[in-house]
């Protein structure tokens, strides 16, 4: 797998024609490695998460079943697989018509482009390839010392809490290095400086009992353990929790790998509607003959294709991208856009401005799915494409449209992608009642935790933390703690002020 | 090529096995499997392969779609495969349960491990052999696309060269029609052992849907156990009240009649049949009869015994006699047979008293390795 062979002629020469229009129309990419794979090694690369060098685990081996079955029975076919690295691995499925292998060519470059200049992944590790091997040689190395199933066993355990990691943490200074702040003195009550006649005036002895309040929770906080709540739990629990060192070990190659996956759900409609458009671009524009159009329009109606209740990222993606390429061309921006209220000249706006193409360029660059929602989903928008927002109807048992409205609609967009769609939970106390025990908080934002998976998941942060466990979250409108200690699962009602 | 994969998925095929067999009690009570049986496989949903998070309860969240429809209009019905959020369309493969597909062999395998069931030693292999063809042989006739073109060229050269038409200057070879040579098959015998299985059901008025149901989920247990041992293997099945006839499967499991209860007739149709068609020196015979145990007369018992006695525990592998539960059935008949039987080897009953007992019994049935 690791040899790359060469590719045939032909793909050699569509590949550089391609890259030839994708470079003429200003993207910018990694040099591509592609390489052509049966359905077979194709389902194994896509299980392995597009690196043939992963860790033994079972579970590569549950979704390459799957992946097998869903094409055996002609469900589902993977046309093409594209990592993250630098040089970038792409991946053609052999028997492919030269149209399909046209298209992700086009399709591979946006993706490829969009890795090296979108912001969210200016810090994913681009020798992976690498990474990848190096923590597969780590895991063998535990699992000779430690026995297969043991360490196994510990892996299933980290990747079930993989998804509490903290993705902005790489951009932003969440906890400031521990020191840096002033040095802790025996401090002084603070007061207003007055004279001694005055002082009984200027600071009255409720103000002094005030301010010592203040200074001893100021106090109490320091003394809290995680200062302050954390939202990278894994971080924590390597640095707190009393692991082993090999058991350190998997835990700190699950949080690499986490990290190194979350740009990709960060920017999945970004990603995918960036490479859709110059696939679209490229081949309807340059590369196709015309006996290819038929199968070009086929192969792409069906990546754009809606179904009801499933948000296709391709096609929201591209037609946003669009949309925005639209709007700037013709100056539909800025103050006096804003203001004008008449649907009449909003209608028939266009001052030829011509930006369109440079500020999806940017918009690339600068933005993730959440932001790029945020900003750009506007109103003509939503109703120009039909969105809607579904839920579900208890008493009809059944998923229903809920709303059309712009507002509704956009906030549920929003709700479904803010933390990549996991709830957001942060560890809050690491000596819980003053024993060690571990808290773990869940910010509820309407949508209740999965409590089966909760238990199971408890049990497996004990295994972890080797001291009971709880998360205080909200089920039904109720708070609610949950726990899991030495003496099994346990739930009680609680309330979110009173737990230290 | 031997794949990296094919490491990873034997551990989760092993991993599943052990999910099965430590279920197996819950899945065989609960018949979920028997609804799911495909030719060979059958499909087992296993929730708890799973690797656990935190995650956003389904039914609350609700996602965004695009496309036409008033509000209100149905997406789906619970049950069906749910809506996929956008958080969902990653790089990983959506959230369904996980169901997956196990080869009736190894469901069979899982079964034998689980209850330590024997393996059966079929009766009279040797001398039943059945017949397989296979291309070995050759043949001056046949299709264009079968010829053996070595054959025919060797064939051509001979000719040629014992009549003298063949020159080392000018080595052209030319077959003829009688030169050709044609691949053909061989039949070669091949030793089987065949074998019957004879379902015989109650289906008085007493027997009850939930009676029929304990019947269904063990016998497809006993078919997938016996099946497993038996290359070549027949069930044929029989229903009863105060008259028997046989019936397909279907209607086997669908029949209710009213009425009384006459065994013997079930047993002669059983042992009719037997004579006719499975000579027991050929065949491995193994009749099951299920019932709630209420049986006419008190004659008519004597009737049924006598036949068991004289036609059918000679000629079967093991007569395998089920009493299910029911509220109206007095029970008397197993004690009958114990009564009658309790040296005979080769007869086992088994009370079957609600879908938990179903494992222990079909233990009974198979755990005499017969």
């Amino acid at each position: 797998m690791s040899l790359h062979k060469p590719l045939p002629v032909h793909l050699q020469d569509m590949q550089q024609e391609i890259e030839v229009h994708a470079k003429d129309y200003g993207l910018d990419f990694f040099p591509i490695l592609y390489e052509v794979l049966d359905y077979k090694t194709m389902n194994e690369v896509a299980a392995y998460g597009g690196f043939p060098t992963r860790y033994p685990h079972w579970r590569f081996g549950m979704d390459y079943e799957k992946l097998s079955k869903s094409y055996e029975y002609g469900m589902s076919k993977i046309y093409e697989m594209v990592i993250n690295t630098n040089p970038s691995y792409a991946y053609l499925l052999e028997g492919n018509s030269l149209v399909d292998q046209k298209l992700v060519m086009a399709h591979v470059c946006g993706h490829v482009d969009f890795f090296k200049n979108n912001y969210y992944f200016s810090k994913t590790n681009r020798k992976m390839i690498d990474g990848m091997a190096n923590h597969a040689s780590t895991v063998r190395r535990h699992m000779r010392a430690q026995g297969q199933s043991v360490v196994e066993d510990f892996i299933d355990v980290c990747l079930s809490i993989e998804n509490l990691i903290d993705p902005m943490s790489l951009f932003i200074a969440r906890d400031p290095k521990p020191g840096s702040g002033e040095p802790e003195e025996a401090q002084e009550t603070p007061r207003i400086p007055a004279k001694g006649y005055m002082e009984e005036y200027i600071n009255p002895p409720e103000f002094m009992e005030a301010q010592r309040q203040k200074l001893a929770d100021e106090q109490k906080k320091q003394k809290k353990f995680p200062v302050e709540p954390a939202r990278d739990v894994l971080k924590f629990l390597l640095e707190a929790a009393p692991l082993a060192d090999w058991e350190r070990d998997c835990l700190e190659v699950i949080r690499n790998e986490a990290y190194y996956y979350a740009p990709q759900a960060m920017t999945k409609i970004m990603n995918e509607g960036w490479a859709t458009y110059w696939h679209s671009k490229i081949l309807t524009s340059k590369a196709l003959k015309g006996s290819e159009v038929v199968d070009y329009a086929d192969a792409c109606a069906g990546v754009l294709a809606t179904s009801p209740g499933r948000l296709n990222p391709y096609k929201l993606g591209v037609e946003l991208l669009r949309h925005i390429e639209m709007r700037w061309d013709r100056g539909q921006f800025g103050q006096e856009w804003e203001e004008c209220d008449s649907m009449a000249v909003k209608a028939s706006w266009d001052r030829r401005l011509g930006l369109g193409r440079d500020k999806i360029f940017e918009v690339r660059k600068l933005y993730n799915d959440i932001t790029f929602i945020d900003e750009y989903f506007t109103l003509d928008f939503c109703i120009d494409q039909k969105f809607y927002s579904f839920g579900y109807n208890e008493r009809a048992s059944s998923w229903e449209i809920m709303s059309r409205d712009f507002e509704k609609v956009k906030k549920q967009l929003l709700d479904s992608l803010t933390n990549r769609g996991q709830p957001v939970i942060r560890v809050d106390n690491g000596n819980f009642k003053n024993t060690g025990e571990l808290l773990l908080r869940h910010d509820h934002e309407g949508v209740d935790l999965d409590m089966n998976h909760a238990k199971d998941t408890l049990q497996n942060l004990f295994k972890v933390w080797k001291r009971p466990v709880s998360i205080f979250t909200i089920v039904e409108e109720k708070g609610k703690l949950l726990r899991h200690g030495s003496d099994g699962y346990s739930e009680s009602a609680a309330d979110a002020s009173t737990l230290d | 090529m031997s794949q990296k994969i094919d490491l990873d998925q034997r551990r989760f095929r092993k991993i599943i096995r052990g999910k099965i067999k430590d279920n197996l009690r819950k899945y065989i009570s609960n018949g979920e499997m028997v609804a799911r049986k495909g030719k060979d496989t059958v499909s087992i949903p296993l929730p708890s392969v799973d690797i656990p998070r935190f995650k956003h309860g389904g039914k609350q969240q609700g996602g965004v779609g695009q496309g036409d429809g008033e509000v209100g209009d149905s997406l789906g019905k619970d049950g069906e495969e749910q809506p996929g959020g956008p958080g969902e369309a990653g790089d990983k493969p959506g959230e369904h349960a996980l169901e997956v597909d196990v080869s009736l062999e190894e469901l069979a395998e899982i079964l034998g491990e689980e209850l330590a069931l024997p393996r059966i030693e079929p009766k009279g292999s040797e001398k039943i052999t059945s017949h397989k063809d296979r291309y070995t042989g050759i043949r001056t006739t046949g299709p264009e696309s079968l010829k053996h073109f070595r054959r025919t060229y060797k064939e051509a050269l001979k000719r040629q060269v014992s009549t003298g038409t063949y020159s080392k200057k000018n080595p052209i070879v030319i077959p003829i029609k009688d030169d050709k040579r044609f691949r053909s098959w061989k039949s070669e015998p091949l030793p089987q052992s065949s074998a019957v299985i004879i379902y015989m059901m109650d289906v008085s008025g007493s027997m009850g849907d939930e009676q029929k149901e304990i019947v269904r989920i063990e016998s497809f247990w006993l078919d997938t156990w016996l099946r497993s041992q038996y290359k070549g293997i027949e069930s044929r099945y029989i229903i009863h009240d105060a008259m028997a006839r046989e019936v397909d499967r279907d209607t086997f499991f669908s029949t209710r009649e009213s009425g009384g209860t006459m065994i013997s007739s079930a047993y002669k149709l059983c042992a009719k049949i037997m004579e006719d068609e499975y000579p027991s020196d050929e065949y491995n015979i193994y009749p099951f009869h299920f019932s709630d145990g209420d049986n006419w007369s008190v004659d008519d018992t004597v009737a049924c015994v006598d036949i068991l006695n004289n036609q059918i525990l000679p000629n079967s592998n093991q007569f395998s006699y089920g009493q299910v539960e029911s509220p109206y059935g007095s029970g008397q008949f197993i004690k009958d047979l114990e009564e009658h039987f309790a040296d005979t080897e080769n007869l086992v009953t088994s009370e079957i008293k609600g879908k938990d007992a179903i494992m222990d019994s079909i233990k009974d049935f198979l755990g005499q390795g017969k």
